[in-house]
């Protein structure tokens, strides 16, 4: 299935193509399952827990880990800074390919998929949060689909158009950047409508702004993490450049990440004073929200710092990954693991190992079109027709 | 002119925000205004204390809307022995808490005057009518279940088994019932008179009436008065509310005031982040631009600069050449008038022979 083009019979059978292949083949059984016998057939969800893995996993650290692509093609297009030149395509096409994701993931979770688009086409709910994601999502996957659009087209050998679109670059990012600053928030914002329901110290009414600015960072280091996988395995696709950049682009992201959670922290802080919510923080919850906070974001932050400091690129790559495990962590907190906290045990939330397995399918998905894509257009190269676009 | 600029101005403010700050009368979403219900709306009074957990209510409400026999009758008390809330096929259920004697609590959808639900739903299928009752249509759910996580009171559930076609459902307040002026299936089944409807504002000054007249029989507290904006359904008890499971830390914040704050950062986003981010590309293009300027100075100015110098340095070195050239001139001269003079004594008249 992956080995489409040119590569040869021969390397067909590589443990990365039996795994993946086992993966699409069980997903397409639970494609169907969902499809003929609904959602309660896969899912553990109920009447007190609508959402699950779907939402918590598939579609809140699906947006927030393709953060990716509006931090950097602002920090190269908007902010000047030409060294992450190289860092903006894979970073573009893994936003992309994110978004998609987490819209094909939306159709697995709603009742009546085919409805999607109606929400903006049929029965505006302009006072729903959810509409403000549906539309931002909407909008933001059609700029990151045109903003990838050179690399195709480079690819096909579509000279005239991809200027044309080349010359949209800068309008394309800043309604990239307003486009994501309206949806991360939004998504935090979801919860606001239950503070009966999210723990007390996840609830705050700064919720959205949790969301963007941990959005940031998220962005940067799923940039930093995606890069180590792709140096690993997709590094003859890589040209001289992107490989001279990477050290520089990976200090970068690191330096500014660790920047970027430390004021994520003070929010927090204060977050926690305007609530007076200090006394949960003796608790069981709380000792589980230290965890969270300082486990996965203060700790992290030390160690991005530390390797900028001592220029380690090995403690940077750690400390992405331990940021966005913390990143996934926060957002299953919030949508999941802190939330209808009240509620008995029994009553209570774990995802089916059928919910789990569709939402591996989709993530494999994703990982086999990123290799497509990578193998083939000038993603994590540039095209020798077109040098510095 | 037909139109003012004021009136423009706020023209353009209704299309930006109108929408989402709510317009005030259709009920339906976030309303930045308050809204204290529709006028003359209808509402049920639930009095814990007088009810007896028969059941009957529950029949009637399968009656009424159709829905499918349950697995135990309706006559079979024993399901009282566990706690159950509303399923897809059941609006409403009947509790039993047990203190110092059984006390029974019927639950179904409150009908809050400003629904979480509605404000949540991204496809409006979610209205709160003139009449009191909340009503969902089905031809515009997405089947999102957002109205479920919205909901303080853990009602609207969901056909999880249906594949093509599920719904959300709740109690309608048998809407269709009030419209024909009758009262709601199960308040006309009741024979304890623990249910007792009307409109909702005549329901809160009875319920009161009820606490003053008999202060022993009841807490202080009229539930769903202003809980969550306030209910559609009320309910007066004996004993705590919380010690039925009925929430009493759901604040008087109706739903749409908990969301009004981030939807109104929306167009501080949409008008401040261009111009911002805009700021800083021209910054961040002219910083370039002057830096280069400037290298260029630089440039041109080193490439004076040593040019000059060596110009110099090379008339230096011509100045020293031609002395030293000058110099070993004159040694020589010097010298071979020395040799001269040594081989002639009279150099003079050497000279005037040759």
């Amino acid at each position: 299935m992956t080995d489409n083009g040119g590569q040869t019979v021969r390397k067909l059978w590589t443990p990365f193509n039996v795994i993946v292949g086992i993966i699409l083949a069980v997903g397409g059984v639970l494609t169907l399952m969902r499809f003929t016998q609904g959602i309660g057939a896969v899912t553990n969800l109920d009447n007190n827990n609508p959402w699950g893995v779907w939402i918590g996993f598939d579609l809140l650290c699906g947006v927030a880990l393709a953060a990716g692509g509006y931090v950097t093609s602002a920090a190269c297009y908007i902010f000047g800074l030409k060294r992450y030149h190289s860092a903006v395509r894979p970073a573009i096409l893994t936003a992309f390919l994110g978004y998609a994701l987490v819209v094909l993931a939306l159709h697995y979770d709603v009742g009546r998929p085919w409805r999607l688009p109606y929400p903006i086409f049929v029965s505006q709910g302009t006072s729903s949060l959810l509409f403000e994601v549906g539309l931002c999502v909407f909008l933001y996957l059609t700029v990151l689909f045109i903003e990838f659009t050179p690399a195709a087209f480079e690819w096909l050998g579509l000279k005239k158009i991809r200027a044309v679109v080349v010359k949209l670059t800068l309008i394309l990012t800043i309604f990239g950047v307003v486009l994501s600053t309206l949806h991360q928030s939004s998504l935090g914002a979801l919860f606001m409508i239950a503070p009966s329901k999210l723990h007390p110290l996840w609830y705050s009414n700064y919720l959205p702004v949790y969301f963007f600015i941990s959005s940031m960072f998220a962005g940067m280091s799923m940039v930093i993490f995606e890069s180590t996988l792709a140096h690993r395995y997709l590094s003859r696709h890589m040209d001289d450049t992107h490989h001279r950049q990477a050290f520089g682009v990976a200090m970068g992201f690191a330096k500014a990440a660790a920047f970027v959670m430390v004021g994520y922290l003070s929010v927090k802080l204060v977050g926690i004073a305007i609530d007076g919510h200090w006394q949960y923080l003796t608790t069981g919850w709380g000792m589980w929200y230290l965890v969270e906070v300082i486990g996965c974001v203060a700790l992290p932050a030390v160690l991005f710092a530390m390797g900028v400091r001592e220029k380690n690129l090995k403690f940077v790559r750690w400390a992405a990954a331990w940021t966005v495990f913390g990143i996934v962590l926060n957002r299953l907190n919030i949508s999941m693991i802190a939330f209808n906290y009240h509620l008995p045990s029994d009553q209570r939330y774990f995802p089916s190992i059928m919910e789990i397995g569709t939402s591996v399918f989709i993530v494999t998905l994703g990982i086999v079109i990123y290799r497509f894509v990578t193998t083939r257009m000038p993603v994590l190269h540039e095209h020798p027709d077109y040098p510095a676009h | 002119m037909g139109i003012s600029r004021r009136k423009f101005i706020g023209c353009l403010g209704a299309l930006a925000l109108g929408q989402a700050a709510g317009v005030p009368g259709t009920a339906k979403g976030a309303a930045g205004k308050e809204f204290s219900g529709w006028p003359d709306s209808l509402g049920v009074l639930h009095d814990i204390t007088k009810c007896i957990g028969c059941r009957q209510c529950e029949s009637a409400c399968h009656r009424v809307n159709n829905l499918p026999a349950p697995e135990t009758a309706f006559d079979d008390l024993s399901v009282l022995d566990q706690k159950r809330r509303t399923d897809a096929d059941v609006f409403t259920v009947v509790n039993r808490f047990d203190s110092d004697r059984p006390v029974f609590v019927k639950t179904q959808c409150n009908h809050c005057l400003e629904p979480a639900c509605a404000s949540a739903c991204f496809v409006k299928a979610f209205e709160k009518t003139p009449e009191g009752a909340v009503v969902y249509d089905e031809s515009l759910c997405v089947g999102c279940r957002y109205c479920m996580v919205a909901c303080p009171f853990n009602i609207p559930a969901y056909e999880y088994h249906k594949a093509l076609d599920p719904r959300v459902t709740k109690c309608t307040l048998c809407h269709p019932l009030l419209k024909e002026g009758k009262r709601p299936g199960c308040v006309d089944a009741c024979p304890a008179g623990a249910l007792i409807s009307g409109k909702r504002d005549e329901l809160i000054a009875y319920a009161w009436q009820r606490i003053q007249t008999f202060p022993e029989r009841y807490v202080s507290h009229v539930y769903g008065e202003h809980e969550m904006g306030g209910t559609s359904w009320l309910y007066l008890s004996g004993q705590p509310f919380s010690r039925m499971g009925m929430r009493e830390d759901l604040g008087t914040k109706s739903a749409p005031e908990l969301t009004a704050g981030p939807l109104s950062a929306v167009p501080i986003v949409v008008g401040l982040w261009p111009v911002l981010l805009t700021g800083v590309y021209a910054i961040s293009k002219r910083k370039e631009k002057i830096a280069a300027q400037e290298k260029q100075a630089a440039v041109e100015q080193a490439v004076v600069q040593s040019r000059k110098q060596a110009q110099d340095q090379l008339e230096t070195l011509r100045k020293k050449w031609e002395q030293e050239k000058q110099s070993a001139i004159n040694f020589e001269v010097k010298k071979a008038l020395e040799e001269a003079a040594a081989k002639d004594p009279e150099p003079s008249q050497t000279k005037e022979d040759e």
